[in-house]
């Protein structure tokens, strides 16, 4: 490429043409130019469809707008807020959920992809066909992975003739999203399922940024396999655990697919997100003031858990 | 497992037996693995070929991932019998195609922009998106099916032009949102600034426009990003639900994932169920497997981001 245009550019600038001192200020106006046009069609289409709902989101948030409504919106202040945290069970409800959720899925499935990571980074045949295994879950929709669980939980089918095969008979079977104590449990498992060999790949590739070195110091220290991954694979893994760890707990506080297909929320709320009940208030009970209050605390929460991966990546520099 | 340290590992002559060992417990840990993340998906097909009576029956022992007995397309040909599955399939293609191929258009002329020129504003614009990306969708969904159905659109009528307003209901409304994109914008702008400045003076000498420049220089010394937004997008815009089942109540054109759910929820005939999951994932799963080279490094490079 560079080959084929050099001999160009030495011919172009040994033309007379160019008349230096006037080209400078026409090639800024026409990069001022050229950047603003081609920059465009992007600038305003994040603008009407990012800025704007969301600045529509944070105004409507203190509002009673609905979606179809013949009173006038009006501003109401706080009372979606005060509405939310001490008059609407369902509310604190689905934020508890959500909190449990995030609490149980962070840990586990960051834990679960580096040990897949570590898993299929060893130099053995077939650790490719392992990885792409264990990818497969990620890039079937949610939405299918949702109805499979789901057939797989009922009360005849796959996980409890599974279970009781493997206790003998000893299990009675269970409708485990039916039963308040086991359904967020259940939506738990399959979301990590899904969702796993993503974190594994991210893993992966700080795995793969350690020099091989670190390791062969490492054992000519006399360190074993635990002291090789507690004293070199762990602090080196710092930019990447920081970005896993971040990454679930944003895509976790915003679960919402997974609840609308297998239990709308229920039973008894035990199922009910954050997002969900946005959703829900804001769209099918068309209170688009009060669905966006919710989805701004949704959003503040991102907000925390953004800042605090600028603090925790600020601090190493 | 016998301990060991460096000294005895490099000495023993043991250590080939227990690298072997080591090696057979990988493998057995990594199968396992395997099945547990394989035997959801090949139950879903095999079932599939089923009828109801039977898949119930085998689902107590190995028959439930073995398709034995009663085998057929009989579920598949059902799923086409009562709902438009094709139909929902092609409005799938179409939007997922639009919002792909526009979003690198619009998107790498924005990266271009950015990386490329001065121009005034761009700092503020490359903050701005750089800003806009830790807004989840879900955050902006409802307020969005209020913003949607203000829009004003241009309708074709009688032979005339007419406007109203309102987007629900239509291919726009599920493709247009999502053309730009923040992430695509970051990866195309880091990665147009790894080639050469010195090719844009050179054409800029010769008297090429600076859209040129990005079609004839810039594109095509760039196919790996292209690569690498192009699939990033593709998922999400095949799997999109939560925003077409707000805004899409018009069958005609219901993507898949949608159609998926309304067939889910008025029919408990599971066979059919899974021979609509099955239909929608099989086809993904094989440009995955053809493409996962690729695939896998697009994931790599979303981890990059900071």
């Amino acid at each position: 490429m560079t080959a084929t245009i050099s001999p160009d550019t030495r011919a172009a600038s040994a033309a007379p043409k160019p008349v230096s001192g006037r080209e400078p200020r026409h090639e800024r106006r026409s990069q001022r130019r050229a950047g603003w046009a081609m920059a465009a069609p992007a600038v305003l289409l994040l603008l009407a469809f990012l800025i704007v709902p969301v600045i529509l989101g944070f105004v409507l948030s203190f509002t009673n707008a609905r979606l179809v409504s013949p009173q006038p919106t009006t501003f109401t202040g706080l009372d979606n807020f005060v509405r939310a945290f001490t008059a609407d069970p369902t509310f604190l409800r689905s934020l508890v959920n959500t909190f449990c959720f995030a609490a149980v899925v962070v840990p586990v499935q960051a834990g679960f992809g580096l040990l897949l990571a570590i898993l299929v980074n060893q130099k053995i045949r077939g650790a490719v066909a392992f990885r792409v295994i264990f990818f497969i879950p990620v890039v079937t929709s949610i939405v299918v992975v949702s109805i499979l669980w789901k057939f797989m939980y009922q009360p005849d089918g796959l996980i409890n003739s599974f279970i009781d095969s493997i206790t003998f008979g000893a299990w009675q079977g269970t409708a485990w999203l039916n039963n308040p104590s086991t359904a967020l449990i259940a939506i738990i498992v399959l979301s990590i399922w899904q969702a796993v060999g993503f974190h594994m790949l991210i893993w992966l590739s700080g795995l793969q940024t350690i020099p091989e070195e670190l390791y062969e110091a490492a054992r000519i220290d006399g360190a074993g396999t635990w002291q090789q991954f507690r004293n070199v694979t762990w602090p080196c893994l710092r930019p990447t655990r920081v970005f896993v760890l971040i990454t679930i707990t944003i895509a976790a506080l915003g679960l919402f697919v997974q609840i609308d297909v297998m239990t709308q929320g229920g039973p008894v709320d035990s199922t009910s997100t954050l997002v969900y009940d946005a959703v829900r208030m804001g769209y099918h009970q068309q209170q688009i003031g009060y669905g966006s209050a919710l989805s701004l605390v949704f959003f503040v929460l991102v907000l925390i858990v953004a800042l605090l991966q600028r603090f925790l990546t600020r601090d190493k520099d | 497992m016998p301990v060991h340290n460096g000294y005895t590992v490099r000495r023993d002559p043991g250590e080939r037996g227990l690298r072997r060992r080591r090696r057979t417990w990988s493998y057995l840990v990594l199968i396992g693995l395997a099945v547990f993340f394989l035997f959801p998906l090949v139950f879903m097909v095999v079932s599939s070929l089923k009828p109801d009576g039977q898949i119930l029956s085998d689902v107590g022992g190995w028959r439930a991932f073995l398709p034995v007995g009663d085998i057929g397309l009989h579920n598949y040909a059902e799923v086409f019998d009562r709902v438009p599955v094709g139909r929902f399939l092609l409005n799938s293609v179409i939007v997922t195609v639009v919002i792909v191929v526009a979003g690198l258009l619009v998107n790498s002329m924005a990266g271009f922009a950015i990386s490329r020129l001065r121009w005034t504003g761009r700092g503020v614009v490359l903050s701005v998106i750089i800003a806009t990306l830790i807004v989840p969708f879900e955050t902006i969904a409802v307020p969005m099916v209020y913003w949607v159905s203000q829009l004003p659109t241009l309708l074709f009528q009688n032979g005339r032009i007419e406007y109203d307003f309102g987007w629900l209901d239509s291919y726009q409304v599920q493709i247009i949102p999502f053309i730009a994109n923040g992430f695509s914008i970051f990866l195309f702008t880091q990665y147009f600034s790894t080639i050469p400045t010195a090719l844009d003076e050179a054409a800029r000498i010769d008297g090429a426009s600076w859209f040129t420049i990005y079609r004839k220089i810039v594109v095509p010394l760039s196919g790996p990003a292209f690569a690498t937004v192009a699939i990033l997008t593709f998922l999400p815009a095949w799997n999109q639900y939560l925003w077409p089942s707000m805004v899409v109540q018009d069958e005609k054109l219901r993507p898949v994932m949608v159609g998926m759910q309304y067939f889910f929820q008025d029919n408990t005939a599971w066979g059919e169920v899974m021979a609509y999951t099955s239909m929608i994932t099989l086809p993904v799963l094989v440009v995955f497997l053809a493409f996962q080279r690729a695939f896998v490094s697009s994931v790599a490079a979303s981890g990059i981001k900071e």
